[in-house]
């Protein structure tokens, strides 16, 4: 019985020597939920309510909320239309070079933002291939929206990649080659059994790639500094203006990526058992 | 009919070579071996979820080799059901149905049919989630039988079970299977399953078939010590095989000479059941018995039965009933005779 002990003595603190090394845990924790928490909540409690309604009725920071919200929800969907099919193949399929592969979809996580901007503006911008390939049909990147959702795309889509892959990786194999012994084709297998089954880590992984694209300055900022998505529209306020000026469009711009973020881990723990 | 031939899969880790089978329409036929002997891999393969790297699956004269799965109206049921979690037992049986683009009419009737067949019907509208182990396994039954599926393939159906419903799930398979006429292939480690559930079983051991035959072949003639120590022979000799008196064989066993019925000679094996040796605390003499005095070297109580191992030598494994142990006050050390008709010696 001595798990119910170790128990026991936890809720009570009476063991306590024996908890020295938790306690001490506890405390270096605290330290970081405080430094995450503390900005945040005084920021949020210290701006005064007026100015932030006056914020809200700034077209300015509105349309740029707004612009941050669809651009990062097309990338979302683009990354759901490609990043899916990889995730299942990552999650199904062992192939040589694969673990290369897998290291290669967290790349974008690593590298810093701004350098990935440069390195996406080597290639859709004007002067260079897949700019030149898109400017055929009047698709631009560089100072426009595509800029912004392919620079959302790139260093968001490794968190619906890996969330993806591992809600496939927790669908047994087996119950896809029973549905296929029962008359379902492949593309059928997938979904009726796969898709449903691993749904909840996609919906989770979209989501978190969704409030991540938002979140993003500066990869976008280097390809597309206007239209003027929020967080560059924090920046800008900030460098014009100074704090007074740019604290209600980040505490707005924070409450909507709360937000989503909690409307996010709420959907991927409803019906958890 | 089922017809597999020469059929060689390489999974890298794992090669299943030259596996060559006829199953009959309306058999129940058993594949028996040990865990990792490529059983599985064997039953998928037939279901078309593996690709052979060469061979050839017929399925009621038609080549099935590079038929995709779905095509080939197979039932397969797992050793640990593998239900949809995401479907009710009801959406889990009708599955197949709603593939093959069925009315609803006829979909409802023919779930039903399985359902009723397999004693389901009170459990429709539950989640997988809440069924016990042997109600999953009738749910996995009925979802293959609801296809009429032209074989079905049982993956170690009974393994999961606990004994009390093991042995009613067993029933309910014979009796879908003398039912139906249902082309049945089973794959078990379990030799007293296939003993009991088989027209025919083939022995599988590091993938390859080691012997196929009715259940008494396996029981009384196995072809190797494999097959042998897998139908649980238990009594496993080497010995010379000479000519005896009056056209009979001796063969001889660390020194002791046993008569068998054999018309082989040379160097040989050669297998005993426990339950075919007789012990007695006097000799007993017969022309066609063997009969030797031995001592009793180890005991192992299996309650209703025992198994004495008796040292000639050779060491002779024997099984007496509790009665008959405690009726000759059998001890470790003590002497006693053990006796086995030459004919249930099997040379090999």
């Amino acid at each position: 019985m001595g798990s119910s002990y170790l128990r026991e003595a936890h809720i009570t603190v009476k063991g306590f020597s024996l908890n020295k090394l938790t306690f001490t845990f506890v405390l270096l924790g605290l330290v970081i939920l405080l430094f995450i928490f503390v900005p945040l909540f005084k920021m949020i409690v210290s701006s005064d309510a007026s100015i932030l309604w006056e914020t809200i009725l700034d077209e300015e920071v509105r349309d740029a909320i707004w612009l941050s919200i669809y651009s990062s929800l097309i990338a979302t969907t683009a990354g759901l239309a490609f990043g899916v099919p990889l995730a299942y193949i990552l999650a199904r399929f062992d192939f040589p070079g694969k673990k290369i592969v897998e290291g290669f979809i967290d790349v974008p996580i690593v590298v810093p933002h701004t350098a990935a901007g440069i390195a996406l503006l080597f290639v859709f911008g004007k002067q260079f291939f897949l700019g030149k390939a898109f400017g055929v049909f009047g698709i631009e990147f560089v100072g426009a929206v595509p800029g912004i959702v392919i620079a959302m795309l790139f260093v968001s889509v490794p968190f619906l990649v890996d969330s993806a892959k591992d809600g496939f990786k927790g669908v047994d194999p087996r119950l896809e080659k029973v549905a296929r012994t029962l008359g379902a084709s492949p593309v059928k297998t997938f979904i009726s059994i796969s898709l449903p089954l691993a749904w909840r880590s996609i919906l989770s992984g979209s989501t978190l790639m969704w409030a991540r694209g938002i979140s993003e300055f500066g990869a976008v900022m280097i390809l597309a500094y206007h239209p003027m998505i929020a967080p560059v529209l924090v920046w800008e306020r900030f460098e014009s203006y100074g704090l007074d000026y740019s604290r209600p469009v980040a505490v707005l711009l924070i409450l909507v990526s709360l937000f989503i973020f909690i409307v996010s881990r709420a959907i991927a723990h409803r019906g958890k058992s | 009919m089922i017809t597999i031939r020469e059929l060689c899969v390489d999974l890298g880790d794992f090669v299943l070579e030259n596996a060559t089978l006829d199953v009959q329409n309306g058999e129940y036929f058993i594949i028996l071996g040990p865990t990792g002997a490529g059983k599985t891999v064997l039953l998928e393969t037939i279901a078309g979820l593996y690709s052979p790297k060469s061979g050839a699956v017929w399925l009621q004269e038609q080549d099935v080799t590079t038929l995709d799965p779905e095509k080939r109206n197979i039932g397969f049921v797992y050793q640990d059901h593998v239900l949809f979690p995401h479907l009710t037992v009801a959406d889990n049986v009708s599955f197949g149905l709603k593939q093959r683009k069925k009315s609803k009419t006829e979909i409802r009737e023919v779930a039903n049919w399985a359902i009723e067949l397999l004693g389901i019907s009170h459990l429709l509208k539950r989640n997988p989630d809440t069924l016990s182990g042997g109600e999953k396994q009738k749910v996995a039954l009925a979802r293959a039988l609801a296809v009429s599926p032209k074989v079905l393939l049982l993956d170690e159906p009974l393994s999961a079970l606990d004994p009390e419903t093991r042995e009613s799930v067993q029933q309910q398979l014979q009796d879908i299977h003398n039912q139906l006429n249902l082309t049945i292939i089973h794959v078990t480690h379990d030799f007293e399953e296939a003993i009991s559930l088989g027209d025919r079983i083939a022995v599988l051991a590091e993938g390859r078939l080691a012997q196929v035959g009715t259940p008494q072949e396996i029981f009384r003639q196995p072809k190797s010590e494999t097959v042998a120590r897998f139908a649980m022979a238990r009594n496993i000799f080497t010995g010379e095989v000479k000519d005896g008196d009056d056209e009979s064989a001796v063969m001889d066993i660390e020194g002791t000479q046993v008569t068998v019925v054999t018309d082989v000679r040379g160097k040989h094996r050669a297998s005993l059941r426990p339950e075919d040796i007789l012990l007695s605390n006097e000799p007993v003499h017969s022309s066609a018995r063997d009969s030797f005095k031995g001592n009793v070297t180890h005991i192992v109580d299996r309650g209703s039965t025992i198994y004495l191992t008796v040292a000639v030598p050779p060491d002779f494994v024997c099984l007496v009933t509790r009665r008959s142990f405690e009726e000759m006050n059998l001890k470790e050390g003590g002497d006693v005779y053990v006796t086995f008709k030459a004919s249930a010696v099997h040379v090999f």
